[in-house]
């Protein structure tokens, strides 16, 4: 699997970051160097090998079914939530016009 | 009187409380070596006020005979603990001017021991390097100089402190603080504590809460602490770890108390040493470290074995799926509209505003990591490489898990390399990213590890011993660092020229 330009430009795109020619052309270099490293893995026989998705042992909790139990991860905080807001507006988060 | 900044943790503690030194004598002479050494580029916030309220408080708390565990003690935080009231910016464009308003729970925990903080320590930009040559804020210069430079120490090659904790690692190797916070996704603790000559352990996954730290890689990502002694970094350890409902992954388990525990007699106890990380054409310095640390660990009574970690290879191939797929995933959050740095081209839609805010906000290293994880998690891609990963992952996972059967911790280098120059790696991420291959395996699976001190190479540069050991044994690592620390009698430190 080769990566070129168009496919680096489609990898950007899904990952929301705007880049110019000259950096797709060096990114399709990396990024081919560091996926042809990784190819290697396919060498590996996992038949039967579950993909490991909790590397401890965990179960996981319910928390009570209390509104604002922990007021550091309860409601009520809009100030604090907006303190570092780019772009407050009347309480809510400012963001350029969506819908024409 | 002594120099209060070369004393450790367990000193500073005990000479507080014994009454020989005040608490704000040892803030402000830790604050007064952090002003002087601009040169490192080591902390992004200096927070001198913060060390010295904890201080006139810990004196209060000893007339009041109400000292608490770290009472007196001044420390350096990663800046990827969010921090209430201080900036906190993962050494990101994107989190510069982030004022928290909350305190993560390792840092609380800390300021509740009753410690205080000298500062935000630099970082590589979201923990994502080996050198710390990807900060936003400028590369982190460790205080090591190689041996071979000209007399004039300024002017040698300026070394890399390691990374992503590269602040933690030179402030502490240059006595700016006596211990500090890291954190440890793939190697992030360990070898910049192997590159600077100090000690540092990243506990079992799940021991330190993730809650108000960063996110980088979530099923990686674990807290720790760097010092100078094995026996402050159980202390320090002592008061970071603990169950923190806020974070589903944490561990519902009592916190040992560790310090107490440490021992250095290892009659009884087995080590393996793993025949992969025996890397054809590796400096022979790294071996004959290695070779010394197996006999100081026999000397301590252990019995050595041979083990097998056969997917070891693999370990770092598939970390570099892992991790960047986590990230792409975890970074997604930084979108220009709650908070962090927002560019709005002129005109421009709410899309556009994405695209830019993250072209600008982001790094080079961390667009990479971004790009390489959305590229592994898109449709058709997905179970070529990220299944496939998470499958040999548990494959690494089951290695030690087989080799733990014979071992109770294993010995391995922590680099296989000293520190580098600045500049040396950056044109090739990829050879970057081989520094962690003994550091990457005890990641993927969660275990304890730690990097004790325990030579300097024919250049003069500290190199660092591994200690890996099972889920849930920080003791048994802590005892085998102790006990390498004891005969490794490892003293150097890095010649002042800042």
């Amino acid at each position: 699997m080769t990566i070129d330009q168009a496919t680096v430009r489609k990898i950007a795109s899904l990952a929301r970051i705007a880049i110019s020619d000259a950096e797709a052309d060096g990114l399709a270099g990396e990024l081919n160097n560091i996926l042809g490293w990784v190819e290697q893995l396919g060498e590996v026989d996992v038949s039967g090998v579950e993909p490991m998705t909790a590397v401890i042992p965990n179960q996981l909790r319910l928390r009570d079914d209390v509104i604002d139990a922990d007021p550091l991860t309860g409601g009520n905080r809009r100030d604090d939530i907006l303190a570092n807001a780019p772009e407050p507006q009347h309480g809510f988060f400012g963001v350029p016009k969506v819908i024409e | 009187m002594t120099d209060l900044t070369n004393l450790t943790v367990a000193q500073i503690r005990d000479g507080h409380r014994a009454g020989d030194f005040s608490a704000v004598e040892v803030a402000e002479a830790f604050s007064a070596n952090v002003a002087g050494a601009k040169a490192l580029n080591a902390f992004i916030v200096e927070t001198p006020d913060h060390a010295l309220a904890a201080a006139k408080a810990a004196d209060a708390d000893r007339a009041a005979g109400t000292l608490k565990p770290l009472s007196g003690v001044p420390i350096g935080m990663k800046d990827l603990f969010c921090t209430n009231g201080v900036q906190t910016t993962a050494a990101s464009h994107m989190l510069e001017g982030f004022v928290p308003r909350y305190e993560s729970t390792v840092s609380q925990k800390l300021w509740d021991a009753g410690a205080g903080m000298l500062g935000k320590l630099n970082l590589d930009q979201f923990a994502m390097g080996s050198s710390n040559e990807t900060s936003y804020f400028g590369n982190v210069i460790s205080p090591w100089k190689r041996n071979d430079g000209g007399p004039n120490l300024k002017e040698r090659a300026a070394l890399a402190p390691g990374g992503s904790s590269g602040g933690s690692s030179a402030a502490i190797a240059a006595r700016l603080c006596p211990a500090a916070t890291g954190t440890d996704t793939g190697g992030s603790i360990r070898q910049p504590a192997a590159f600077t000559g100090i000690s540092g352990i990243k506990p079992t996954y799940g021991r330190c809460s993730r809650w108000g730290i960063v996110a980088f890689a979530s099923s990686l990502d674990q807290a720790g602490p760097m010092a100078r002694t094995v026996q402050d970094c159980a202390i320090l350890l002592e008061n970071m770890a603990g169950f923190d409902p806020k974070d589903a992954t944490s561990l519902d388990m009592a916190v040992p108390n560790w310090e107490a525990a440490l021992s250095s007699d290892l009659a009884g106890k087995t080590v393996g040493i793993p025949r992969e990380y025996r890397l054809k054409g590796i400096d022979p310095d790294i071996d004959a470290m290695w070779d010394a640390g197996i006999a100081m660990l026999k000397d301590a009574g252990a019995e050595v074995v041979e083990i097998s970690l056969p997917h070891t290879k693999y370990a770092l191939p598939a970390y570099y799926i892992i991790a960047p797929a986590e990230a792409s995933s975890n970074l997604a959050r930084y979108d220009g509209v709650r908070y962090g740095l927002r560019d709005l081209p002129q005109g421009a839609g709410l899309q556009d505003m994405y695209a830019a805010t993250r072209a600008d906000g982001f790094g080079p290293e961390v667009k990479r990591r971004i790009m390489i994880g959305t590229y592994v998690l898109s449709a058709g891609f997905y179970d070529a490489y990220y299944t496939q990963a998470q499958k040999v992952r548990t494959l690494i996972s089951r290695d030690f898990t087989a080799a733990f059967g014979t071992c109770d911790v294993i010995l391995a280098p922590t680099a296989p390399s000293a520190a580098f120059g600045l500049g040396e790696k950056t044109s090739d991420p990829l050879a970057m990213y081989l520094n962690d291959v003994f550091a990457v395996p005890a990641s993927l699976a969660g275990l304890p590890a730690m990097s004790v001190p325990a030579a300097l190479n024919r250049e003069g540069l500290p190199l660092g011993l591994q200690i890996i050991g099972k889920a849930f044994d920080e003791q048994g690592v802590l005892n085998a660092g102790l006990a390498i620390e004891e005969r490794a009698g490892f003293t150097a430190r890095a010649e002042k020229w800042w």
